[in-house]
C-alpha cells in the first residue's frame, strides 16, 4: 500500500449550473478521517430537488468507500428515490461502486418501520404474548405428561445409554457441589440456632433444629436450586442448540417424538437422582450442624446423634424426599421447556438458559410454599 | 488499476495437526489485484491453508508474507495491524446473531476508526447496497435467508475497506443463480476497489469464472501439484489428476476422454 506522506483534506462543493448541479470532490477520502461538512451542499440540493448531478473531481487523491457513501447520500433523496447522475469524470472504481450500489433497488417493504408503539398497544402486545407463552407452557406440559405415560407403558422411544449418561451427569457429577453446599447450610443453621438457644441453656435443641430443617426443607430445596443452576441451564442450552442446529426437526422427521427422546430421559434422570441427592444432602447438613454443635456448644457426638434421631421422624424425611421428586420434575420441565422454545440464534440460547434457571427457581420456591400450606392443613 | 506485483507470498508452508501432516512444501505468490483460488478435493486442507493465511492457525513450518512483511514472525501487535487489512467471508456468514446487519458491519468501524455513529451507519448502508441488500440495515441475521446472510457476510468483510478479501467456499449452499451473482459481485468489487481476492472453493463453475490464478492441493501426495490459470490447467496440465478434477471426473468416468485430451 502506498502511504502518502501528506493527506489533503477531503472537499466537496456543490454549485448549481443551469438545469443540473455540479458536485466537485477532491482531496483524500480515507475511512476514519473526518469527512467534510456538507451542510451547504444539502441546502443546494434541497433547493433543486429535480436537478441532475454532475460529478467532477478536483485533485482527488486516495479514496475509499467513504467517498462513495457520501456520493450515494447526495444522489438519494430523502424519500428514498434517487436523482439522475453523471459520474464519468470520476475514477472508474468509483463509477463501478456507484453502479453496484444503485443496481439493486430497495425491495418494497423491506425497510423496517421503526418507532415506538403507544403504551396501550405495548400493553396489549405484552398480554397477548404472555397468554401465548402460557399456552405454550401448558401444551408442553401436556405433551410431556403424555410422553411420560407412554414411557410408563413401555412405548416411549429413547436411548437407554443416553439415560444412563444423564443420570451420571445429573447425579454423580453433582456430588461434590451438593456435599459442599449442604454441609455449609447445616453449619449455618446450627450457628443461627446455637446463638439463640444457648441463651436458654437449650443448646442441645440445635440438633432438633438442624435435623428438622434439613430433612423437611433445606435438603430438598438446596439440592433443587443447585440442580436448577447446574442441570436446568444445561438442559436448556443443549436443547436450544439442538433447536438452532435443526437437530430437533431432524428427530421429528425420523418419526421420533422429541418429547420421548429428549424430555422424558431428562425428567427421569432428575426424578431418580434428586431424592437420592436430597437424602445425601440431609445427611451432610446434619453432619455440618454436628460440627458446630460439638465445636461451639460442647455437645457429645452420640448425644447429638441421639437427639437428632429422636426429633426427626420418618414422616419428615418422606416429606423431603417427595419434595425432591417434585422439584426434580420442575427443574427438568423448566429446562426442557425453555430449550424447546429457544429462538434460532446464539443469543436465544443464552436467553433460554437464563430463563430456565429463573423459571425453575421461581417454581421451586412457589411449590415449596404450597407444600407448607398443604402439609399444615393436613397436620403433618 | 494496479500493476501485477507480488502481494501475498506463501513460502515453504507445512501444515499439520499434531504429528499429522496435511500439506507440505506449499510455495506460491498471489499477485496484487488477482482473484486467487485455492482448490482441491474435500479434506485436502484448503480451509486450513486459509486459516494460516488469515492468522487463525500457525503453520508447522514456513511463513506467509504480506507485501514482504512476515506475518508469523512478527509480534502480536504487528499481526493485528496486518489483520486489519483482511476482510473475511466465512462459510456460513458467521454474522453475530445478536446484532443487526448494520451493527455487524459497523462493529469494526466503531472499534478501529473515529467515525461518528451516523457516518458508520451511512457507510454500513452503502456496503449493504453494494451487495444488493439495500434497506436491510435493521434486520437480524436470523430474519434473512441463507444467500442474503452470505451477502451480508461479504458486506461485513468489506467494512474496513480491506486490502485483501478472503472467501471460504462462497458458493456453498447457494442456488446456481445466486452463486453466479455472487461470483459476478466478487469480480465487480475486485475491479471497483482493486483489491486482492483469495477464494477457497471447489465449485468448478465459479473457479473458471473468477480465477486469474490458482493452486491445486492434492490430498494423496499432500502437497500442491499444480499452479496457474485454471483454464490452462484444465486443457494442458501434465498431471491427469488435475485435469480430471477440473473436468469433473470426466477422465475417470469415461476413459475414452483420456485419449482425446491427453
Amino acid at each position: 500500500m502506498v502511504e502518502k506522506e501528506k493527506k489533503l483534506p477531503a472537499l466537496c462543493r456543490c454549485e448549481p449550473s443551469g438545469e443540473s448541479i455540479r458536485v466537485t470532490v477532491g482531496g483524500d477520502w480515507i475511512l476514519g478521517h473526518s469527512a467534510p461538512a456538507i451542510d451547504e451542499c444539502t441546502a443546494v440540493l434541497a433547493s433543486h430537488p429535480d436537478a441532475r448531478l454532475i460529478f467532477a473531481e478536483d485533485n482527488l487523491g486516495r479514496w475509499d468507500t467513504t467517498l462513495v457513501a457520501l456520493l450515494a447520500k447526495l444522489i438519494e433523496r430523502t424519500d428514498g428515490t434517487s436523482r439522475e447522475f453523471d459520474a464519468t469524470a470520476l475514477p472508474e472504481g468509483v463509477q463501478g461502486l456507484l453502479r453496484l450500489a444503485f443496481a439493486v433497488g430497495e425491495r418494497a417493504g423491506a425497510r423496517k418501520v421503526t418507532g415506538r408503539d403507544g403504551i396501550l398497544t405495548r400493553l396489549g402486545k405484552a398480554s397477548l404474548a404472555s397468554v401465548d407463552r402460557m399456552t405454550e407452557g401448558l401444551s408442553f406440559l401436556g405433551s410431556a405428561t403424555l410422553a411420560f405415560g407412554r414411557f410408563l407403558v413401555g412405548q416411549a422411544r429413547y436411548q437407554k445409554s443416553e439415560l444412563l449418561l444423564l443420570i451420571q451427569d445429573t447425579g454423580a457429577n453433582a456430588f461434590w457441589i451438593v456435599s459442599l453446599i449442604s454441609f455449609l447450610v447445616g453449619m449455618i443453621l446450627a450457628f443461627v440456632g446455637a446463638v439463640q438457644l444457648a441463651q436458654f441453656g437449650a443448646g442441645i435443641y440445635v440438633a432438633n433444629l438442624v435435623g428438622l430443617a434439613m430433612t423437611r426443607e433445606m435438603g430438598a430445596m438446596m439440592t433443587a436450586i443447585i440442580m436448577a443452576g447446574r442441570t436446568g441451564a444445561a438442559f436448556a442450552a443443549q436443547l436450544g442448540t439442538m433447536r438452532v442446529n435443526e437437530e430437533i426437526d431432524a428427530l421429528s422427521s425420523m418419526g421420533i417424538d422429541p418429547m420421548e427422546f429428549l424430555v422424558v430421559p431428562r425428567m427421569l434422570a432428575l426424578m431418580v437422582m434428586m431424592p437420592l441427592l436430597a437424602l445425601y444432602a440431609d445427611l451432610l447438613g446434619i453432619m455440618g450442624g454436628m460440627v458446630v454443635g460439638i465445636g461451639m456448644l460442647d455437645l457429645g457426638v452420640f448425644e447429638y446423634i441421639e437427639q437428632t434421631r429422636r426429633s426427626v421422624s420418618l414422616t419428615q424425611i418422606n416429606i423431603g424426599v417427595i419434595k425432591a421428586v417434585v422439584f426434580g420434575v420442575l427443574v427438568a420441565v423448566a429446562g426442557c421447556l425453555r430449550g424447546m422454545q429457544c429462538g434460532n440464534s446464539s443469543q436465544a440460547v443464552g436467553m433460554a438458559a437464563t430463563s430456565a434457571v429463573v423459571t425453575s427457581i421461581v417454581l421451586i420456591i412457589v411449590t415449596d410454599g404450597l407444600f407448607a400450606v398443604v402439609l399444615n392443613v393436613l397436620g403433618l | 488499476m494496479n500493476v501485477a506485483t507480488e502481494h501475498i507470498r506463501v513460502e515453504n508452508v507445512t501444515m499439520a495437526y499434531g504429528d499429522f501432516v496435511i500439506q507440505k512444501d506449499l510455495d506460491f505468490v498471489v499477485k496484487r489485484g488477482d482473484v486467487f483460488v485455492i482448490m482441491g478435493g474435500s479434506g485436502c486442507g484448503k480451509s486450513t491453508l486459509l486459516k494460516i493465511m488469515i492468522g487463525l492457525k500457525a503453520p508447522a513450518t514456513g511463513e506467509v508474507f504480506y507485501d514482504g512483511d512476515a506475518f508469523w514472525a512478527s509480534g502480536s501487535e504487528h499481526q493485528e495491524q496486518l489483520k486489519r487489512e483482511f476482510g473475511i467471508l466465512f462459510q456460513s456468514g458467521a454474522l453475530f446473531s445478536s446484532m443487526t446487519l448494520a451493527e455487524n458491519i459497523g462493529l469494526s468501524m466503531q472499534l478501529y476508526t473515529d467515525m461518528s455513529p451516523a457516518e458508520i451507519r451511512e457507510n454500513a448502508a452503502l456496503k449493504l447496497a453494494l451487495v444488493g441488500l439495500k434497506g436491510f440495515e435493521d434486520y437480524y441475521p436470523n430474519e434473512i435467508s441463507g444467500g442474503m446472510k452470505k451477502r451480508a457476510g461479504l458486506a461485513r468483510a468489506l467494512a474496513l475497506d480491506p486490502e485483501i478479501l478472503f472467501f471460504d467456499e462462497p458458493s456453498a449452499g447457494l442456488d446456481p443463480i445466486s452463486s453466479r451473482l455472487l461470483d459476478q459481485l466478487i469480480l465487480e468489487l475486485r475491479d471497483a476497489l482493486g483489491k486482492t481476492v483469495v477464494v477457497v472453493t471447489h465449485e468448478l463453475a465459479s473457479i473458471f469464472t473468477i480465477a486469474d490464478d490458482c493452486v491445486f492441493l492434492d490430498p494423496d501426495t499432500r502437497t500442491m501439484i499444480a499452479h496457474g490459470d485454471p483454464k490452462m490447467l484444465r486443457d494442458a496440465s501434465p498431471d491427469p489428476k488435475v485435469r480430471n478434477f477440473l473436468l469433473r471426473g470426466e477422465l475417470t468416468a469415461h476413459p475414452a476422454a483420456r485419449g482425446q485430451s491427453g
